[in-house]
C-alpha cells in the first residue's frame, strides 16, 4: 500500500533529527504567520496564483534565498567539519551524513539556489527590457516555477522523510546504482531533478520565443540589450542540454526501479557512458548559469561608469560563440576516464579557446570603465569582487585544461576551489549585482547602501579565506569530499572554516540590509530612474504595472506533480497513477476553457 | 490572435528540437551499448524484419492521414477531418499494439529489458519513441473532442507537427536499429 514508506523513515540519528525538526518547525511558523495575519488569501490571489512575469519572478528570488540559507548551512556544517576533525576528535558528524550533506550541498546551490535566481532575474527584467507586456505563455511560465518549487520540497522533504544521497552532486554509477545505495537517496536526488528539470525545460523554450518574437518593432537583434543575449544565449543551452539530463537520469532509474543494466557493473552497463551523457548535460549548465551573469555586468558597468558599452558587437559574438564552444568541452570533466591522447587533447584545447570569448568579454568591461566617471555603488562593488575572483578562477580552469595537469589535480580541492571560484565569484556576484541593481525598479524603493557594502566586503573577504586555502590544499594532493583528513592539511582547513564564517557575516548583513530596507522604504523612494539606466526598464514606472491576470492550474500542477514524485521515490505506485493522471487531466481540463493565454 | 497562434507554433517547434535532442541521447546510449550482449543473442537474431517493416508501413500512413485531417480541417470538412482522425488513431494504436506485441515476444523469450546492457538500451530507444506515439494517441483523443465542439485552433496542425516528428524519429529507428541491426552492420 505505501511502498517502501514505514515509519522507521521518519527516525533519525540525533543531528539528522535537529535538521528533521528545523524544517517542520519551519513550515509551521510560516503556515502559522500566515493565519495570524490571515495573509492566505492575500498570498494565492496576489502571489502564488499570478500569471504577472515580475510575481514569478519574485516568487522565483524568494524560493532562491530560502534555499541559499539551507546549501549555505550545509557548507558551515561541512567547514565546521574538516575543521574540527583532528587527530582523536572524528567531527560531528557521521561518514554517511556528511556525504548526504556534500550532496545536498552541490545539488541545492546550482539546481535550488543559482537557476531559480536566474529565473527570477530573466522573469523580471527581460520582458520589460524589450517592451513585452509578459512573456509568450504566462501559464506555462506559472508551471515552470512551480515545478521548480517541488524540486525545492521533495529536497528538503528528504530530511524529514527518509534520507538524501550520499553520492555527490552528480551522483555517478555504480555508486548511485541500487546495489551501493539500496536507500531512497538516490531517488529523491533523481525525482527532485527531474520535475525541477521539466520546469526548466519549459522555462527555456518559453523565453526563447519570447525574446525572439515579443521585442518591439524597432529593437532589432543588434539593438537588444546585452542582458537580452546572454538570457538568449543561456535559453538555447538550456534547450539543448536539459534533455539529456531528463534522459541520463531516466536511464539510471530505470536500472535502479526496473533492473536495467545501463550503468550497472555487470551484464554489459558502462558508468562512464553515465558520466558523459552527465556532463554532456553538465558543462553547458555551468555556461547556462554564467552567460545571465555577465548580461547583467553588462548592464551594470556601462551605467555606474556613465559611459556607452565598448565593443557591443563583439560581445554578441562572444556570447555566441561560448554558447557554440560549451558542447564540446565537457570531456574536460573527466581526462582521466582513459580516452587516449589525441581526444584528450581536442577537449583540452576546446577548453582553452572557450576562455578566449570570455577574456573578449572582460577586455570589453575593463575598456568601458576606461576614462569612465566610475560610481561605486554596490552593483559596482559586486562587478570588481566579480573581475578579480573570476579572473584568477579564469586562469585555474585553463591550468586544469591541460590534461597532464588535470591527471595530478583531478578530484582534488584545487579544483573544488576552482569552480566555487567560477560559480560563486562569477554567477552568485553577478546575480547579487543585478539583484541590488533591479531592486528598486520592482519595487520602488532603494536598498540600504552602507549594509549592502559591508555584505559585500565580507563576502570577498570570507570568498578569498576560504577557497584560496583550497587551492593550496589541493596542490598539497588533498582530494575533495573527505571526511577524515591527514594533520598537515588542518591548519589551512581552519583558514577555510574562518573565511565561512565571514561569509555568514555577510549572508547576515545582506538580511539585515532587506529588513532595514523595507523599514525605511517610505524614506528611500526609488523613482523611475535612481541610477540613470539607458535600457527600456528605467523607463517605466518603480515598481512597473503588474498584470491581474491568474489561474490556479499552475499550482495544481506542482501539487500534483509533488505527490507523483514523492510516490515514485517510495514506489507507492498507485499514488503515482493518480499524481501523472492528475497533471494530465488539469493540462487537458484547461485546453477547454476558453481564455487568451495558452 | 494570429500572432499568439505563430507564437504557439513556434513554441512548439522548439521543443520538438528538444525532444530530438533527447532521442539524440537514445541513439548514442544504444550505438554505445548494442555490442553489450554479455552473451545473448544480438539484433541480427532476434528482430524479425518483416513485422518491423509492418509497423513501419502502418505509422508512414498513419502520417499520411493525419495529414489529410490538417487539409480537411483547413476547409473546414468536419465529418472528413473527423474521419481521418480516427483512421489516424486506428492506425497508431495498431501500431502501439504490434509494439507491444514485439515486446512481450522478447521479454518471454529471455530477452528482455534486464538480460543485458545491449536489450536495457535497445527497450528504452523503442519504448521511449512508443510511449511518445501512446502520448500523441491521448492528444488525438482530445483533438478530436475539440474538433467536434469547433474549438480546433491551431491544436490538430501543432498534433500533426508532433506526429510527422515522431515519424521521422522511427525512420532513424528502423533503419539503424533493426535494418542495420538484421544486417550486422
Amino acid at each position: 500500500m505505501l511502498g517502501k514508506l514505514d515509519l522507521s523513515a521518519f527516525i533519525h540519528g540525533p543531528i539528522e533529527t535537529v535538521a528533521q525538526l528545523s524544517v517542520v518547525f519551519g513550515v509551521v511558523v510560516v503556515v502559522g504567520l500566515l493565519s495570524y495575519y490571515k495573509a492566505w488569501g492575500w498570498l494565492w490571489r496576489e502571489y502564488l496564483t499570478s500569471l504577472d512575469a515580475k510575481k514569478i519572478g519574485i516568487m522565483y528570488i524568494a524560493l532562491s534565498f530560502v534555499m541559499l540559507a539551507r546549501g549555505a548551512v550545509d557548507a558551515f556544517m561541512m567547514r565546521t567539519q574538516q575543521a574540527i576533525e583532528v587527530g582523536a576528535n572524528s567531527g560531528f558528524l557521521s561518514p554517511d551524513h556528511y556525504a548526504q550533506v556534500f550532496t545536498a550541498h552541490g545539488v541545492i546551490m546550482i539546481f535550488f539556489v543559482a537557476m531559480p535566481f536566474m529565473f527570477g532575474l530573466i522573469n523580471l527584467i527581460v520582458p520589460l527590457q524589450i517592451g513585452a507586456k509578459d512573456v509568450a505563455y504566462p501559464f506555462l511560465n506559472s508551471m515552470s516555477f512551480w515545478l521548480t518549487v517541488v524540486g525545492a520540497v521533495l529536497i528538503n522533504l528528504s530530511l524529514v522523510v527518509g534520507e538524501f544521497a550520499a553520492t555527490g552532486w552528480l551522483a555517478y554509477p555504480p555508486l548511485s546504482e541500487l546495489q551501493f545505495s539500496p536507500g531512497v537517496g538516490v531517488d529523491y536526488y533523481i525525482w527532485a531533478l527531474q520535475i525541477a528539470g521539466v520546469g526548466t525545460l519549459i522555462s527555456g523554450i518559453n523565453f526563447l520565443v519570447t525574446i525572439t518574437t515579443m521585442r518591439l518593432k524597432d529593437m532589432s537583434w543588434m539593438k537588444m540589450p546585452i542582458f537580452v543575449w546572454t538570457v538568449f544565449g543561456a535559453m538555447i543551452l538550456v534547450i539543448f542540454a536539459f534533455p539529456i539530463l531528463t534522459g541520463t537520469l531516466g536511464l539510471l532509474s530505470l536500472d535502479r526501479i526496473a533492473g536495467f543494466h545501463f550503468f550497472t557493473t555487470d551484464l554489459g552497463g558502462s558508468a562512464m557512458m553515465y558520466v558523459n551523457l552527465i556532463w554532456a548535460w553538465g558543462h553547458p549548465e555551468v555556461y547556462i548559469l554564467i552567460l545571465p551573469a555577465f548580461g547583467i555586468f553588462s548592464e551594470i558597468v556601462p551605467t555606474f561608469s556613465q559611459k556607452r558599452l565598448f565593443g557591443y558587437t563583439s560581445m554578441v559574438v562572444a556570447t555566441l560563440a561560448i554558447v557554440f564552444l560549451s558542447f564540446i568541452v565537457w570531456v574536460h570533466h573527466f581526462f582521466t576516464m582513459g580516452a587516449g591522447a589525441d581526444v584528450n587533447a581536442f577537449f583540452g584545447i576546446m577548453t582553452m579557446a572557450i576562455a578566449i570569448p570570455t577574456g573578449v568579454k572582460v577586455f570589453n568591461w575593463l575598456f568601458t570603465m576606461f576614462r569612465g566617471r566610475i560610481l561605486f555603488k554596490t552593483p559596482m562593488l559586486w562587478f570588481m569582487g566579480f573581475l578579480t575572483t573570476f579572473v584568477l578562477g579564469g586562469a585555474t580552469g585553463v591550468l586544469l585544461a591541460v590534461p597532464g595537469a588535470d591527471f595530478q589535480l583531478h578530484n582534488s580541492l584545487f579544483l573544488v576551489a576552482h569552480f566555487h571560484n567560477m560559480i560563486i565569484g562569477g554567477v552568485l556576484f553577478g546575480f547579487f549585482a543585478g539583484f541590488v541593481y533591479w531592486f528598486p525598479k520592482i519595487f520602488g524603493f532603494m536598498l540600504n547602501e552602507r549594509l549592502g557594502v559591508y555584505a559585500f566586503w565580507c563576502w570577498i573577504v570570507g570568498f578569498v579565506l576560504a577557497f584560496i586555502p583550497l587551492y593550496i590544499l589541493g596542490l598539497m594532493g588533498m582530494t575533495r569530499r573527505l571526511y577524515e583528513v591527514s594533520p598537515q592539511f588542518h591548519p589551512l582547513l581552519v583558514v577555510a572554516g574562518v573565511g565561512a564564517a565571514v561569509i555568514a557575516l555577510g549572508m547576515f548583513f545582506q538580511v539585515l540590509q532587506l529588513v532595514v530596507s523595507i523599514w525605511q522604504r517610505k524614506e528611500n523612494p526609488a523613482g523611475d530612474n535612481p541610477w540613470n539606466g539607458t535600457h527600456l526598464e528605467w523607463q517605466t514606472s518603480s515598481p512597473p504595472p503588474f498584470d491581474p491576470e491568474r489561474s490556479n492550474d499552475g499550482v495544481m500542477v506542482g501539487i500534483l506533480a509533488g505527490l507523483f514524485g514523492f510516490a515514485m521515490i517510495w514506489q507507492i505506485w498507485w499514488l503515482a497513477v493518480i499524481g501523472l493522471v492528475g497533471v494530465l487531466a488539469v493540462l487537458i481540463a484547461r485546453s477547454f476553457q476558453h481564455h487568451e493565454h495558452s | 490572435m494570429n500572432t499568439h497562434n505563430n507564437n504557439t507554433t513556434f513554441g512548439f517547434w522548439v521543443y520538438l528540437m528538444s525532444d530530438c535532442v533527447l532521442f539524440a541521447a537514445l541513439f548514442a546510449t544504444y550505438a554505445v551499448l548494442q555490442t553489450q550482449t554479455f552473451g545473448g543473442p544480438g539484433a541480427s537474431e532476434l528482430f524479425d524484419l518483416n513485422f518491423v517493416l509492418t509497423e513501419t508501413l502502418i505509422l508512414l500512413t498513419s502520417s499520411f492521414t493525419v495529414g489529410l485531417a490538417t487539409i480537411f480541417s483547413l476547409e473546414h470538412k468536419k465529418r472528413a477531418t473527423l474521419v481521418a482522425l480516427a483512421t489516424t488513431f486506428i492506425l497508431g494504436l495498431s501500431f502501439v499494439g504490434m509494439e507491444v506485441f514485439e515486446f512481450t515476444h522478447l521479454i518471454a523469450e529471455g530477452s528482455g529489458p534486464s538480460a543485458n546492457a545491449f536489450l536495457s538500451s535497445f527497450f528504452v530507444l523503442v519504448g521511449t519513441h512508443g510511449a511518445h506515439v501512446t502520448a500523441g494517441l491521448i492528444w488525438m483523443f482530445v483533438v478530436m473532442l475539440h474538433v467536434m465542439r469547433g474549438s480546433v485552433g491551431n491544436k490538430l496542425y501543432t498534433l500533426s507537427l508532433f506526429w510527422h516528428f515522431l515519424d521521422i524519429v522511427w525512420i532513424f529507428i528502423f533503419t539503424f536499429v533493426y535494418l542495420f541491426g538484421a544486417l550486422a552492420l
